[in-house]
């Protein structure tokens, strides 16, 4: 299968990995222009038409997610995004926030579309080949890109963190996690639907929108584990999980979890910490 | 201006999930359903750039029959009227071909929706939809100003990065969930909603789905982990043992 490897700066190597296993006739290009939908739209159409693969890869960037789709729609096809394994004609990818995964099979001729996970490959990047597309245009203008004002919490140097998602339930919970991190000397993090709710700062967020750790250990109460989630801290090397639903993905990366209800469980944990102090 | 929402209907947060018999998709037997929530805050988004800019929200949905009650909730919170396009298909060309072929009759100012579906999430329903009106889009959108003729947007980029961009109207945003709060229906926007107007629109000639789901089911389970159920006091005590002697991290 001859497969086109689209190859930015993030997961250059993961992409070209990937490329290599789907296919025996791999070609790699990165795109020479500064980033819009439309201008990478219309250079990777092109490209398309010059080099007629059976597949396109993509890394599952925020840049993918923006314009590959258009560029599918273009072909009739749909992007197949955020695979985690799998090769032509079939991939695997996460459905319902994590709960199922899905083999999910091509139909019909090429070219089909797919984006890679972040982490489901792994490989070296190497240097690739640059397209500068014939002519560009852009309805969108972009600004120069821009981080909000410096974080005021830097999770990343954290030994321990506890981290609380969804599972709390309301605001005036937060002191019952609050406790559990006292009680280890530990950082308190969040899932980002708990930052959107203004329950806790965007600054505390962990997650692909929020900061990646890599702590000894980390907490996670009442966190379903999202993949967003799950890239933000997959990196820690040991990590607990509490959840009352013994399905929930975050106990796929747990290390040691509890199942049950975080309002009885993690009194119990902050009462067994100090007893062993 | 005219301003519509693109709205999916998903099962409940939290449901109990179970594969159907052929092992392709979930049971939907005795499943409650809602709007998926960040399709919640692109209607709160169309709702409050009305309130600042006047003109109208129309809310639009593909599925069965029952969406016509998230098209119904839809309304209590203030959308001016719905179109429901009765077909029950979750292909993402489809879906999109279908919401092209009926947003291009209305041609609203500006098109909104969530970033992504919580059932199949894949995340393109907004972009492919935008390809094919023709129109500009961005994704992940953060902020919306709406200026002359043109929008302004702040697009979330990965590790706390982000970016303005501009383009001219109309255009399709991908709306991030947490961009604002959402607000509930009220007693009278509940009875309002009875008298608005969903107009139902049976299916256009579909384009052929390019991918099929094959198999759903539940991810293998890791063997690794030492997971501790019962009694909470107990299998607190144990954790705190195993982090204290096994993995020596406390």
């Amino acid at each position: 299968m001859s497969v086109l490897a689209i190859v930015e700066q993030r997961m250059a190597g993961e992409v070209l990995a990937a490329a290599r296993e789907f296919g025996a006739e791999v070609k790699a290009y990165s795109i020479d222009l500064p980033y819009t939908a439309d201008a990478y739209s219309a250079a990777v159409e092109e490209l398309i038409r010059k080099e007629n693969p059976e597949l396109v890869v993509f890394g599952h960037t925020y840049q993918t997610r923006d314009y590959a789709p258009k560029v599918a729609a273009r072909f009739g096809r749909v992007l197949i995004g955020d695979v985690i394994a799998g090769k032509p004609p079939v991939f695997v990818r996460q459905m319902f926030q994590g709960k199922f995964n899905a083999d999910v099979r091509i139909v019909g001729v090429g070219p089909h579309f797919v984006s890679i996970q972040a982490g489901a490959w792994r490989g070296e990047p190497s240097p690739v080949e640059s397209f500068t597309p014939s002519s560009t245009t852009s309805r969108q203008v972009p600004e120069a890109p821009f981080r909000e004002a410096a974080r005021a919490v830097d999770l990343t140097a954290a030994d321990i963190i506890v981290s609380v998602g969804r599972g709390i339930k309301e605001k005036e919970n937060i002191p019952v996690v609050e406790a559990l991190a006292q009680a280890l000397g530990a950082e308190l993090a969040a899932s980002r639907p708990i930052c959107d709710a203004g329950w806790l700062p965007m600054d505390r967020q962990v997650g692909s929108s929020g900061q990646t750790v890599s702590p000894k250990v980390y907490i996670a109460v009442g966190i379903s584990g999202a993949i967003q989630h799950l890239v933000g801290m997959k990196g820690a090397k040991t990590v607990v999980a509490i959840n009352k639903d013994p399905d929930a993905p975050i106990f796929e990366v747990a290390h040691y979890g509890i199942v049950g209800d975080l309002f009885e469980v993690v009194p119990a944990l902050v009462e067994e910490l100090k007893k062993a102090k | 201006m005219k301003i519509a929402v693109a709205i999916k209907q998903v099962p409940l947060r939290d449901s109990p999930l179970r594969i159907n018999a052929a092992g392709t998709w979930i049971d939907e037997d005795n499943l409650n359903f809602e709007i998926n929530e960040p399709d919640a805050y692109a209607l709160e988004e169309a709702l409050q750039l009305r309130e600042k800019h006047g003109g109208e929200v129309v809310v639009i949905s593909v599925g069965p029959a029952r969406v016509a009650q998230t098209i119904r909730e839809a309304l209590a919170k203030g959308a001016d009227r719905g179109i429901h396009i009765d077909v029950a298909t979750l292909d993402t060309l489809q879906v999109a071909h279908l919401l092209a072929t009926a947003l291009k009759a209305e041609a609203p100012d500006l098109i909104l929706t969530g970033l992504q579906s919580d059932d199949l999430g894949y995340g393109q329903t907004g972009v492919v939809l935008a390809e094919l009106m023709g129109l500009p889009s961005s994704t992940i959108i953060m902020q919306v100003e709406v200026q002359t003729g043109k929008v302004r947007v702040k697009r979330e980029l990965e590790d706390g990065w982000f970016q303005h961009i501009e383009m001219p109207l109309p255009a399709v945003l991908t709306i991030q969930s947490g961009l604002n709060k959402l607000r509930y229906a009220t007693l009278m926007g509940i009875k309002k909603a009875k008298t608005k107007e969903i107009k139902v629109v049976s299916a256009s000639a579909l384009p052929q789905a390019s991918a099929v789901i094959e198999k759903l089911y539940a991810p293998e389970k890791n063997k690794q982990g030492q997971i501790f159920d019962g009694d909470p006091k107990a299998a607190a005590a144990k954790l705190v043992e195993k982090l204290r002697f096994e993995a020596r991290v406390l």
